[in-house]
């Protein structure tokens, strides 16, 4: 069945009597009304999991709020997207989520917690960063108990175990969107999944192998979905660990990867006539917004091989 | 798929494991297309379960075999293994104890157990440690013991699970646990199986078979009217059936307290096929053994049920989901279930009925989330145990996607009654609100702990006096009323009627039917840790308000438990986690994970503690 | 795509060498379409399918007819289809008789249960795809390869609709494009003929000269004329032929036999060592502008994310400056003038200015007009009734095997492929730092190996009728009996193309790189 042949609904969202298409979300609906409704684990090129709960909304009737990117509407909804009950969740749960996953390289992050009014800091002192493997050999349904006066975080040491991206999960907010793209929504490799439970819920590989030694193909899709900076090209991290990142100096140019025959969209964000990012435009018909570690790392040769002269 | 595996081997014991599992014909090509993969990921957790009570733990080999047999992505396979707190990843000991240090043990002195088996046998598992590879000696190093959430023993807390790994492995969960008989039974000399203690007041409807016909025996249930419910049920025809339910008002006792007749009335409606029925016997609720108990006690009256709900629900299959620490309940299904198909009460035609249905029996491994109703689905499929976002309600898209009716063990058990004598006859007893019996996990300080049937409306006093009060010398302080999700209530409430209006209206919640009693010589603000703590543990960690709320929420109390403040100064911070929690999880877990806390807070009770 | 129900991948390994294609198959193998995989290696693409024929190379056609014996032994065709837009169906139908599922199996030893049920299922979907790559067009027969298929999609009537249809998966980037744009022998601009007269004078007024109104050689005959030293004066722009050659040997030969030749391109290829003259070129797709056009036929924009190095230029430029030596100065010297040019002279272009391809993020041609948003499928004609234009032609196509026939002196057939990280002979990606190891290796199946005597990791000597090398063993259950496998990747390190054969399709020019005759031996 086409979009288009689907029938319409009406429901209310904020007072106002709106239309949308049955079988949309809340999220799309608000979006089509003007609506700004923040989202941290939603893209529009994956499934949604709605496990960030940035995006709740009110449903009248309903016991609890609604994650908006998922729920569909139905006819004679009555939605509120500013409540109270509303604002206050999504202040807290961005005061949760700064209070335990460093979250300074996500702007959408830095916009919400501004128009929330979160203050991450309120639930005390951050905890030490916990040192390599300590996080990864937790046992499920076990920690140790602490005395409370130091709010504990998902901090530990970056992994950087290939020359083409790291991963640095002290900034990990597990919004589950790199497991998706290297699984069944776009790569369906499955190099990495989640693993562990509860506060100690983590992405991983089997073993905590490092990604050369995985199912890992370096497609860097997963990179191309994280909106925290946790996955970061080695190239944008390099920089950054020099001090030489520089985004006033960057332009973003879209054209076709040069490989093979799909044609892939890319955009080059490129720093002192140096590609410094890959991605792909999630709304290209071509690719999703994915790519395959051809076009994703092998602009290399433009920069490294001897060039006639 | 095009899976990458890695090139670790499996020791003989580990292979014949799963094979003995997944059988050995296919050698160790995985199943062959999509669809085929598909479907074999349901067993990967059977297949961890082979692997773990085979050797003890999950090797790398291990998993790395399951992956090749079922291909299942290695790393999902690991995700899955390391979300299950009875699946060790590390190597350990074949023989293994669990130890409860939750609520009830605790307030029996589980703590002087675990501080005597720390001097015994070391320190506790608590990870830190690698994953590895398995040697074929087989020789188990590491940790001996590991603390553990309620155990569903707290009528005879403290308690405590072993496993011993093998080819023919043996667990044993026992009460009374000291660290003597938790030795003793490392060593292979498990004490004595008790009956748990079960008395009444008025009719005996759901514990009419318990302690009263052979458990083991089909002969002995049937002489005890068993399957009389069955033959009725194809008397009335699925309708009748349908209506009966309906009509008798019966709502689950799994804690959500949805009407039954409506459950059933949605799947049989439901136009997607096949439709499953599940038996959620994963109680892991801390306080609640009443369903053990049933399990235990009467297990071909679950069989029957479950037959009657799949016949009334257009089902052919019913999966039975049994939390993992319950040996002794495994070991008397499957038996049943065996005894029932050999019977030809399972199976093709059953009664000659033209009716067709089958039980299939999953162990949990640990995770009390998996009995959320949308994880217990996700752990059958071999996913991890993560709830899923409703709506859509299980009715429409539940096990494998399909049409779903999940119903708790108790709630199958009253159906028994309702089919064999008619709604009529169940209504006469209880109230108008909540017709019929229920049965109630009173432990803590009283007399005789154990499972009470009562009709709905009998007062908590009345229960408690059942129970023969609180223990001499004794004072009541605060009982805790339907689990850690539940809440806690003051001794002026006594009076309250137990039905799901009356507790209701109180602002208060029968949950799974758990009465805890505590005294006043327990500190209850390290109890109310140890429910933080345990939310925290069980939360399966997929949204942010449970997986960091329910952190913040420890620590806040680990703040007041060690005088760096006090709970009145805290006391705006739990509100608003209270608040997102409840409001802005995805399920039930971090929904509650506040109201016991909050509850007691409410009532004023622990002042005088700071 | 994502809407067919069965998709037939034909000789081709998407998952590794077109990854993101491969994105969309699994999006409708997942929505529960059945995919089969037909290739002489279980490669990881035949992974996820639901059958996977892995038929003996070179026996492509003989299967295809397999197939299409299945479905009208089964009764399967759609006769409505047959009768209403297609021609030469009789022909076809007894070019089958020979070809019965049990003969066929034998030929290509492949299941004939399998057979029936790719035949079965493929014929009564309603909506079914064929795709393939390379291992169907690097072949001496090359385009009966290609024209069994067809066949097969005219007799269940799986083209020119939504979800279903025939896709060649190009190996490059614009292969499709450099033909739209008249790269080839006999076209001019948009696939018109060069000797049509009517055609080739609107292209003259435009330009103001003449242009040559005879077909000019595709690849193979140029190298033919340089053997026989008729050409002698070649200028390539941006191909590395010194090593992509099927017979590397005689390629080299003939282009050191050359008086001149000019290289234009990014990097120092081997062929760029070998020129008299070498135009740094900047590469195309990031140091300029234009338009590529992909396997969907979608015509997309490049553009300049980063300056050239050092001298480099662009090809545009070169070739206005080049041919103002020469003496004709070009109109049109931006990418967008030329384009506009020629979207005035090539009709199928016409309704694609740089803002359209922009706004659409891409047009797939036939795009005439500014009112068309372009074709996402070609041929939906043969649906109407009466069937508007020529009819579609069956053109039967007989099993011939490969041409470098099995002996008991190379007894052994080689086929070569590529990996996923790598592309051709290496030279865009062999300078990334891709984290996994990765060198030349000969796979052999696991039998083979032990009747040789050979070991993981042991050096051998790959010998067939033109040459030899040198590379270490790699057993590989996922061959077969008789099957070896090497890609052609690492040419400086163990150059493959040695030992390829350079038979040729006579009608498209693509040479028989997947199927040479060898022997594997010990070293010393
Ligand atoms: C965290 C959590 C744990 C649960 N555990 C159980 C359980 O162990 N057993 C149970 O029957 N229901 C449990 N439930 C309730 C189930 O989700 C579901 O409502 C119940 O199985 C439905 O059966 P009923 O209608 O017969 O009560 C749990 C719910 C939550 C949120
Ligand atoms: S690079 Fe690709 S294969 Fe590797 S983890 Fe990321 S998405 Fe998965
Ligand atoms: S690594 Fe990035 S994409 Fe993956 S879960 Fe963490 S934040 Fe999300
Ligand atoms: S509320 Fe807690 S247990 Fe439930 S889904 Fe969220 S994190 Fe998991
Ligand atoms: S965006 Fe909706 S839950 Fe994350
Ligand atoms: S068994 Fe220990 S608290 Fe229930």
């Amino acid at each position: 069945m086409n979009e288009s042949s689907r029938g319409e609904v009406e429901f209310t969202l904020d007072g106002r009597s709106v239309k949308a298409r049955e079988g949309e979300t809340i999220h799309a609906a608000c979006r089509s009304a003007g609506i700004d409704t923040p989202t941290l684990c939603w893209a529009e090129n994956l499934t949604p999991v709605n496990v960030c709960r940035v995006c709740v909304v009110e449903v009248e009737g309903a016991r609890v709020l609604a994650p908006s990117c998922s729920r569909k509407v139905e006819a004679g909804m009555v939605v509120h997207t500013d409540s109270p009950r509303v604002r206050s969740s999504r202040k807290l749960v961005l005061e949760l989520l700064g209070s335990s996953v460093d979250m300074s390289l996500s702007t959408d992050f830095a916009d919400y917690a501004k128009r929330y009014g979160a203050e991450p800091g309120r639930f005390g002192p951050r905890a030490q960063p916990s040192a390599a493997g300590v996080r990864e050999s937790a046992l499920p349904g076990h920690h140790e108990v602490g005395d409370g006066t130091r709010a504990a975080t998902v901090g530990q040491p970056t992994k950087v175990d290939n020359d083409l991206f790291v991963r640095d999960y002290d900034k990990c907010m597990l919004c589950y969107k790199c497991v998706e793209a290297c699984g069944s929504d776009a790569q369906n490799t499955f190099a990495i999944a989640v693993a562990g439970r509860g506060f100690d819920a983590r992405i991983a590989t089997e073993h905590e192998t490092p990604l050369p030694d995985s199912a890992c193909v370096f497609c860097g899709n997963c990179v191309g979905v994280c909106p925290t900076g946790a996955l970061m090209f080695k190239a944008e991290h390099d920089l950054r660990e020099a001090g030489k990142w520089d985004e006033s100096k960057q332009t973003e140019t879209d054209t076709i990867c040069s490989y093979c025959g799909v044609g892939c969209v890319l955009t080059l964000r490129v720093q002192d006539n140096k590609i410094v990012r890959v991605t792909s435009p999630s709304d290209s018909s071509v690719t999703g917004g994915h790519l395959c570690v051809k076009g994703r790392f092998g602009f290399k040769f433009v920069e490294e091989s001897p060039r006639a002269p | 798929m095009d899976l990458r595996h890695h090139d670790v081997l499996p020791t003989a014991a580990e292979r014949s494991a799963v094979d003995a599992l997944l059988g050995v014909e296919a050698g160790d090509a995985p199943p062959a297309g999509f669809a085929a993969v598909r479907d074999a990921r349901t067993l990967l957790l059977p297949a961890l379960h082979a692997l773990q009570s085979s050797v003890g733990w999950v090797s790398r080999g291990g998993l790395d075999y399951v992956c090749r047999r079922l291909g299942v992505p290695p790393a999902e396979a690991f995700g899955v293994a390391s979300f299950y707190a009875l699946f060790s990843l590390v190597q350990r000991p074949q023989a293994f104890a669990h130890v409860c240090d939750d609520i009830a043990c605790t307030a029996a002195g589980a703590e002087k157990v675990c501080s005597e088996l720390e001097r015994k046998l070391g320190a506790p598992a608590s990870g830190h440690a690698k994953t590895g590879t398995a040697h074929e000696d087989g020789a188990g190093h590491g940790p001996r013991w590991a603390r553990s959430p309620c155990l569903g023993l707290c009528e005879r807390a403290p308690a405590a699970l072993v496993t011993i790994a093998g080819a023919e492995p043996k667990d044993c969960a026992f009460g009374a646990a000291t660290a003597s008989r938790i030795e003793a039974a490392l060593a292979g000399s498990p004490p004595r199986i008790e009956e748990a203690y079960v008395a009444s007041s008025g009719p005996r409807r759901l514990l009419a078979r318990v302690g009263v016909a052979d458990p083991a025996s089909l002969a002995a249930y049937r002489a005890h009217r068993g399957y009389e419910a069955l033959a009725r049920a194809f008397e009335l025809g699925a309708e009748g059936v349908l209506r009966e339910v309906t009509e008798s008002k019966l709502v689950g006792r799994g804690g959500a307290a949805f009407p039954t007749g409506r459950k059933w009335e949605a799947v049989a409606r439901a136009t997607a096929r096949p439709h499953y029925v599940v038996c959620n016997a994963d109680e892991s609720e801390p306080g609640t053994f009443k369903d053990r108990v049933l399990l235990e006690g009467d297990p071909f009256a679950v069989v029957e049920a479950m037959t009657i709900a799949g016949y009334a629900t257009g089902s052919q299959r019913g999966y039975l989901y049994l939390r993992g620490e319950y040996p002794l309940a495994l070991e008397r299904l499957s038996h049943a279930i065996e005894s029932a198909r050999a019977g030809g009460l399972l199976g093709a035609n059953i009664l000659g009925s033209g009716f067709a249905f089958d039980i299939e029996l999953r162990r949990g491994a640990g995770a009390y989330i998996c009995g959320e109703e949308t994880a217990l689905f996700n752990s059958i499929e071999g996913l991890r145990g993560e709830p899923r976002n409703k709506p859509p309600f299980p009715a429409q898209v539940g096990l494998f996607g399909r049409p779903t009716a999940v119903n708790n063990v108790e709630t199958l058990v009253a159906v028994l009654d309702i089919v064999r004598d008619g709604a009529a006859s169940y209504t006469s007893v209880g109230t108008a609100g909540s017709p019929g019996t229920k049965l109630f996990c009173v432990s803590g300080s009283v007399v005789r702990p154990g499972v009470y049937e009562v009709p709905f409306g009998t007062r908590l006093d009345a229960l408690l006096a059942l129970a023969g009060g609180v223990l001499p010398g004794k004072t009541m302080r605060t009982i805790l009323l339907g689990g850690a999700a539940g809440g806690f209530v003051g001794r002026d409430q006594l009076s309250l009627p137990l039905s799901f209006e009356d507790t209701r209206k109180a602002g208060t919640t029968l949950g799974s039917g758990v009465v805890l009693v505590f005294d006043d010589e327990t500190p209850m603000v390290p109890i109310l840790r140890r429910i933080a703590a345990f939310f925290r543990d069980e939360s399966c960690g997929q949204c942010i308000p449970c997986r960091v709320g329910t952190v913040r929420q420890e620590e806040l109390l680990s703040r007041v438990v060690n005088g760096r403040s006090t709970l009145q100064g805290e006391l705006p911070l739990l509100k608003d986690l209270g608040q997102v929690m409840r409001d802005a999880s995805i399920c039930g877990l971090g929904q509650t994970a506040s109201s016991a806390i909050e509850s007691a807070v409410a009532l004023g009770l622990f002042e005088d503690e700071r | 795509m994502e809407e067919a129900q069965v998709i037939l991948l034909w000789g081709s390994n998407a998952r590794e060498t077109h990854p993101i294609f491969f994105h969309h198959v699994l999006k409708a193998v997942r929505r529960g379409a059945k995919l089969y995989v037909i290739d002489p290696r279980r490669t990881p693409t035949a992974e996820w399918s639901e059958g996977w024929a892995g038929l003996d190379v070179g026996t492509d056609i003989a299967l295809a007819n397999g197939v299409g014996r299945a479905i009208l032994d089964a009764g399967l065709e759609n006769r409505k289809f047959i009768a209403n837009a297609t021609e030469g169906f009789d022909a076809y139908r007894a070019t089958l008789e020979r070809y019965d599922v049990e003969r066929v199996s034998t030929i290509t030893r492949v299941d004939a249960e399998l057979i029936c049920r790719m035949a079965r299922d493929f014929a009564s979907a309603e909506r079914a795809m064929i795709c393939w790559t390379l291992g169907i067009t690097e072949h001496h027969n090359a385009v009966d390869n290609v024209l069994s298929l067809i066949n097969l999609a005219l007799l269940t009537g799986h083209v020119g609709k939504w979800g279903s249809g025939l896709n060649p998966l190009r190996g490059q980037n614009n292969v499709q494009g450099g033909g739209d744009m008249g790269a080839l022998p006999h076209k001019l601009t948009g696939f018109q003929d060069v000797e049509d007269d009517v055609l080739r004078s609107r292209f003259e007024a435009v330009w103001g000269c003449k242009i040559p109104p005879k077909n000019g050689w595709h690849l193979t005959e140029m190298f033919a004329a340089m053997g026989r030293r008729e050409l002698t004066a070649l200028y390539v722009i941006g191909e590395n032929p010194a090593q992509s050659e099927a017979d590397s040997t005689h390629a080299l030969h003939c282009l050191e036999g050359l008086e001149h030749l000019i290289v234009q391109d990014i990097v120092m290829t081997k062929t760029a060592e070998m020129a008299d003259v070498v135009l740094p070129a900047s590469a195309s797709w990031c140091e300029s502008e234009g338009t590529v056009t992909n396997s969907e036929r979608r015509v997309q924009r490049v553009r300049r994310a980063l300056n050239p190095p050092g001298s480099a230029r662009d090809d545009i430029e070169i070739l206005c400056d080049l041919s103002s030596r020469l003496g004709y100065d070009m109109k049109a010297r931006t990418p967008e003038a030329l384009w506009d040019e020629l979207r005035t002279l090539s009709p199928m272009h016409g309704g694609m200015s740089y803002p359209r391809l922009e706004a659409l993020g891409g047009i797939q041609w036939p795009c005439p007009d500014e009112s068309s948003v372009g074709s996402p499928f070609l041929h939906g004609r043969l649906w109407e009734t009466p069937v508007r234009g020529p009819r579609a032609a069956f053109h039967p196509a007989e099993d011939e095997g490969p041409v470098d026939k099995l002996t008991s002196e190379f007894p052994l057939r080689l086929t070569t492929g590529r990996r996923l990280d790598s592309y051709n002979t290496g030279v865009q990606s062999g300078s990334f730092a891709w984290p996994m190891e990765r060198r030349e290796t000969v796979g052999i199946f696991p039998s083979d190996a032990a009747r040789l005597g050979l070991r993981d990791g042991e050096r051998v000597r790959v010998v067939s009728r033109r040459g030899s090398i040198e590379a270490p063993v790699r057993l590989d259950d996922r061959l077969k009996p008789g099957l070896v496998f090497m890609t052609m990747h690492f040419p400086d390190e163990v150059d493959t193309n040695l030992l390829t054969i350079d038979a040729t399709d006579p009608r498209s020019g693509t040479a028989e790189f997947k199927a040479a005759a060898i022997r594997v031996e010990k070293v010393g």
